[in-house]
């Protein structure tokens, strides 16, 4: 069997289980966001009294921290009484951050485990070795009730990702790359095992952002194995007992795909569509301008991504009218990044600091784009009207590839910004 | 359970994402009635307004694609859709749908044989989908066991309340 049916299997009391197959697991853990009042609703709607477990279910207040709206402050407040009421143990407030960034900095989250939350970026925590998937409100009520969820034994998909990055290339533009390839319906319903010698070496930051694009391409969960980062990050802080689970030497995956990461550039995902990937020469020749540039997000709010932005942005400034807004993911990247300096040097660079949280991302609030507009973000998506007017348009990059742009005002490839 | 529908199509394309169902600025709303009049608002304003009780929408491949937001279906079901026919569906919204207990059809092919406000015919049971202007007759494929047991019983709303006894 493969690890994620492992977990499963373990989680649904079977010895086996086997592709296509519907059954009922236990949830290690399950997530509610601030965009899910519905679940509060449908959870009273279906009988709900109490929830099953009041140490396996948490609040993060993201998508509106702080609240733009009346109505929002008082989404928030009846999600906080029913936070009391239950008296969960864990309840992550506006001072926060981005839900995947603070449940894997609480420890809540660690290798084997089933993971639901109300966002379709729970695919995130497969850089853990966690089965990560998202739900909508009412599952979630399920899940509060009951513990548990059905699922279908997804089928597995192997991204090979072989050899070691050239400069200027990122985890952003490796996944965009695949994304490019498989396109953004070549994995729905099924789960993607990343694997091969980059994933191996690879760092938390780059493993979150990886299989945090997973569910762009459909899939219904990422996996990775664990790898010595992983254990050196979730040890210290995992609030339960693990199990890394592996992979039978055996297992046959449904499809496999091999890239070779040391072939990839920096690349640009163009608007509407997430798997609208070019790279990042034929779109810097085409010399956009830039309104906004935005660095953040479950995808790239980390610190080592404020790093990478505040190398390129030292000491220099970003033009007149442009803007650069900065959305660390957490408090914890928030409190890191001002020690190294990274906040200083991005601000004196013109850069605009916002809460961490979702901020503009899903287009509700702290930086909306105006008809005309063009920003090039390190976010996760650039559907049409996603972060404001129907007539903006959104880039997708790293954050090197966005901090060159800003500064240049323009697309940019990053590279001759790199030392 | 009801199991043959007739409405009007409003057809849409591929990878219509939930975004475009329901945007971002709509989601602090509650309201079942409200957050219907914003559906597909993403596409354009006047569609919800305009369009017809029980109309049936037709799409094609990865429709629900992006955010998990229940407000997606929420939307669907209160601008009147009676129900969803598309090439493909993407997975959560996939789940969220049948849990309010709106039919979610896959029809491969749909999207290039319907033209906007033809009269659709949907028969669940017998798995077909009826162009009432030119007699045509599309295979619709058999919802999933599980799928299929949350939309007999209306939803898993009332799956739970009689679970738990309510």
């Amino acid at each position: 069997m493969h690890a994620i049916e492992k977990i499963l299997a373990r989680n649904a009391g079977l010895p086996s289980v086997k592709t296509g197959e519907i059954v009922t697991a236990k949830v290690d853990f399950a997530e509610i966001n601030d965009l899910y009042l519905q679940t509060v609703y449908s959870f009273y709607e279906m009988g709900g009294e109490k929830v099953w477990d009041n140490t396996r279910a948490a609040f993060v207040f993201d998508h509106y921290a702080p609240c733009p709206t009346i109505k929002t402050a008082s989404n928030h407040n009846e999600m906080r009484e029913f936070a009391r009421k239950n008296d969960l143990k864990y309840h992550f407030d506006v001072n926060c951050g981005v839900c995947h960034q603070v449940m894997a900095e609480a420890g809540v989250v660690y290798p084997g485990m089933i993971l639901v939350a109300t966002d379709s970026h729970t695919t995130t925590h497969g850089a853990f070795g966690a089965l990560g998937t998202g739900c909508g409100a009412t599952d979630m009520a399920c899940i509060l009730m009951t513990g548990e969820l059905w699922f279908r034994v997804p089928e597995i998909i192997e991204i090979r990702l072989e050899g070691k990055p050239q400069k200027g290339v990122y985890p952003k533009d490796v996944i965009l790359n695949v994304l490019g390839k498989i396109r953004a319906d070549g994995a729905v319903y099924k789960a993607i095992d990343f694997t091969g010698s980059y994933i191996d070496a690879l760092d938390i930051p780059g493993r979150m952002t990886i299989c945090n694009m997973a569910v762009e391409m459909g899939a219904k969960t990422a996996y990775m194995q664990p790898n010595q980062a992983v254990l050196d990050y979730v040890s210290p802080r995992a609030v339960r007992p693990y199990e890394v689970v592996t992979t039978d030497p055996d297992f046959v995956y449904a499809e496999s795909h091999l890239f070779n990461v040391s072939e990839m550039e920096p690349v640009v995902s163009c608007p509407n569509d997430v798997d609208n990937v070019h790279p990042i020469s034929e779109i810097a020749a085409q010399d956009i301008p830039l309104n906004q540039a935005y660095i953040g997000s479950c995808t790239n709010g980390r610190t080592e991504d404020l790093g990478q932005a505040a190398a390129i942005l030292k000491g220099k400034h970003i033009p007149p009218y442009a803007r650069l807004l900065v959305v660390p993911a957490s408090r914890d990247v928030l409190r890191e990044s001002m020690e190294k300096g990274y906040i200083q040097t991005l601000i004196d660079a013109g850069a605009t600091l916002i809460t961490p949280g979702c901020a503009a991302c899903l287009g509700t609030h702290e930086g909306l784009l105006a008809p005309g507009e063009k920003c090039i973000t390190c976010t996760n998506r650039n559907f049409r009207g996603r972060m404001g007017s129907n007539q903006a348009e959104l880039f997708l990059a790293s954050p090197a590839t966005v901090a060159a742009s800003i500064l240049n005002g323009r697309i940019t490839d990053p590279r001759p910004y790199l030392d | 359970m009801k199991t043959v529908f007739e409405g009007k199509a409003l057809v849409v394309g591929n990878n219509v994402d939930t975004d475009l169902i329901y945007p971002g600025r709509f989601l602090e709303l509650t309201d079942p009635k409200e957050i219907g009049s914003h559906c597909l608002a993403g596409i354009s304003e006047d569609i919800s307004p305009n369009f017809p009780a029980g109309g049936i929408v037709v799409a094609g491949t990865n429709f629900g694609c992006g955010s998990s937001r229940e407000h997606a279906p929420i939307a669907l079901i209160n601008m009147g859709a009676a129900a969803v026919l598309a090439d493909s569906f993407a997975r959560i919204f996939f789940r969220n749908g049948i849990n309010l207990g709106l039919p979610l059809v896959v029809c491969k092919g749909i999207s290039r044989h319907v033209q906007n406000g033809q009269t659709l015919r949907l028969d669940l049971n017998a798995g077909t989908v009826t162009i009432a202007e030119t007699g045509e007759i599309l295979h619709a494929e058999a919802l999933g066991g599980k799928a299929m047991e949350i939309l007999e019983a209306g939803g898993i709303k009332p799956l739970m309340r009689k679970r738990f006894g309510k």
